[in-house]
């Protein structure tokens, strides 16, 4: 059946400002499939985001959304789930605005183990502002701010979030289209900070200066170089070079932020309780 | 089972052409920066056209 996103999209919303074949139109679906099917409430549930092409995602969908600063979801949406924790709270934007210019406050939200969904949509560039280089644009690749190849390493953002401490971690691409609703699900039901990347293709400022010839080249590459993480798991790290692997990367149980405040507001009143 | 109904929101397709080449049997193809339905009755309801279209141009009812 097909299935009927315009339920969940601002009246009048449509077409969206994105460029032809960009992804974040193919995460914004499967956003809205995961929500549906964790049936979730739109007052229940808010989506925080910074700046970036990414980060207009909200501007589409009827939930209670904030598009924020430049790299502070992560820190608006900390601030809101404190304040009301039955919220379902999910932050969603680029590979700048979340390991850039947000970096810290990505970090910071990991290791607190806040429970937020942070949907990280990774098209390897500053989409927005016409195709400056990332922490995740590849070594070599082509930015307007790298014009002789990028001479950086790379972060990898799955890898710094279960170092600094997330407790669940996936990663999928948007080839896969129908993995994108399913690892959010995971993550929205996880308690914990979960960290859902998703490798993304921006065709206008990344594609074009990398010799993608279209947005399709580059969703063939994320076909082609996804690795299960069951299958990677019998890979050498040799075989595994280059790969992409996808699927639940990580996940664990540890104390949540809100919960652990909460006790400590207990214990302290009860210390205090009678000397006011 | 019969032939599905494929509906294409031209106001919304912008042309990039991931439902043609990605449809495994050839149901799909572009005219201009339209995709349009050619085959329908070749259509195994798979929906990988309407799932990675990023720009909700397009819908199959398989009944
Ligand atoms: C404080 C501040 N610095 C810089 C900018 C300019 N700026 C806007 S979007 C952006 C990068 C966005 O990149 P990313 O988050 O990867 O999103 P994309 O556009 O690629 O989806 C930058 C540097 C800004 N808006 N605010
Ligand atoms: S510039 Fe890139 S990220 Fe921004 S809308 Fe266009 S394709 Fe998408
Ligand atoms: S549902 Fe599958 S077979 Fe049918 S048109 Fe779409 S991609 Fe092609
Ligand atoms: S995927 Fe969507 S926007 Fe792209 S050509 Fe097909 S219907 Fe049009
Ligand atoms: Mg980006």
């Amino acid at each position: 059946m097909a299935f009927d996103y315009e339920k969940y999209i601002r009246p009048g919303k449509l077409p969206h400002i994105w460029c032809p074949g960009c992804g974040h139109g193919i995460v914004m679906k499967g956003l809205i499939r995961a929500i549906d099917k964790c049936g979730l409430s739109k007052n229940r549930t808010a989506i925080i985001s910074g700046i970036g092409c990414a980060s207009r995602l909200p501007g589409y969908v009827d939930f209670n959304t904030v598009h924020t600063a430049h790299g502070r979801a992560a820190a608006f949406a900390t601030g809101m789930k404190m304040a009301d924790p039955g919220l379902t709270v999910l932050c969603v934007g680029g590979d700048g605005d979340g390991v850039a210019i947000g970096g810290n406050h990505f970090i910071h939200a990991c290791r607190r183990n806040i429970d937020i969904t942070y949907i990280i949509m990774n098209n390897h560039i500053y989409g927005m502002t016409g195709g400056q280089f990332s922490p995740c644009t590849p070594t070599d690749g082509f930015a307007s701010t790298t014009p002789y190849g990028n001479p950086d390493p790379v972060f990898d953002i799955a890898k710094l979030a279960i170092g600094a401490g997330a407790t669940f971690v996936a990663r999928t691409t948007a080839y896969h289209a129908n993995q994108i609703d399913k690892m959010i699900v995971e993550g929205i039901q996880h308690k914990g900070f979960s960290v859902i990347e998703i490798l993304d293709c921006c065709p206008t400022s990344y594609g074009r200066r990398n010799k993608f010839r279209s947005v399709v080249e580059m969703m063939k590459q994320h076909k082609e170089l996804a690795v299960p993480v069951t299958a990677a798991a019998k890979m050498t790290p040799e075989d595994l070079q280059g790969k992409i692997i996808t699927g639940i990367l990580h996940q664990e149980e540890k104390p949540e932020y809100c919960e652990q405040y909460a006790r400590l507001i207990d214990k302290v009143q009860a210390q205090t309780a009678g000397k006011g | 089972m019969g032939i599905p109904k494929i509906e294409i929101i031209e106001k919304y397709c912008k042309g990039c052409s991931i439902c043609v080449e990605f449809c495994p049997t050839q149901v799909l193809q572009m005219d201009g920066f339209v995709a349009r339905v050619v085959k329908p009755e070749a259509c195994i309801k798979c929906m990988q056209c309407e799932l990675r279209c990023p720009d909700f141009a397009i819908k199959v009812y398989p009944e």
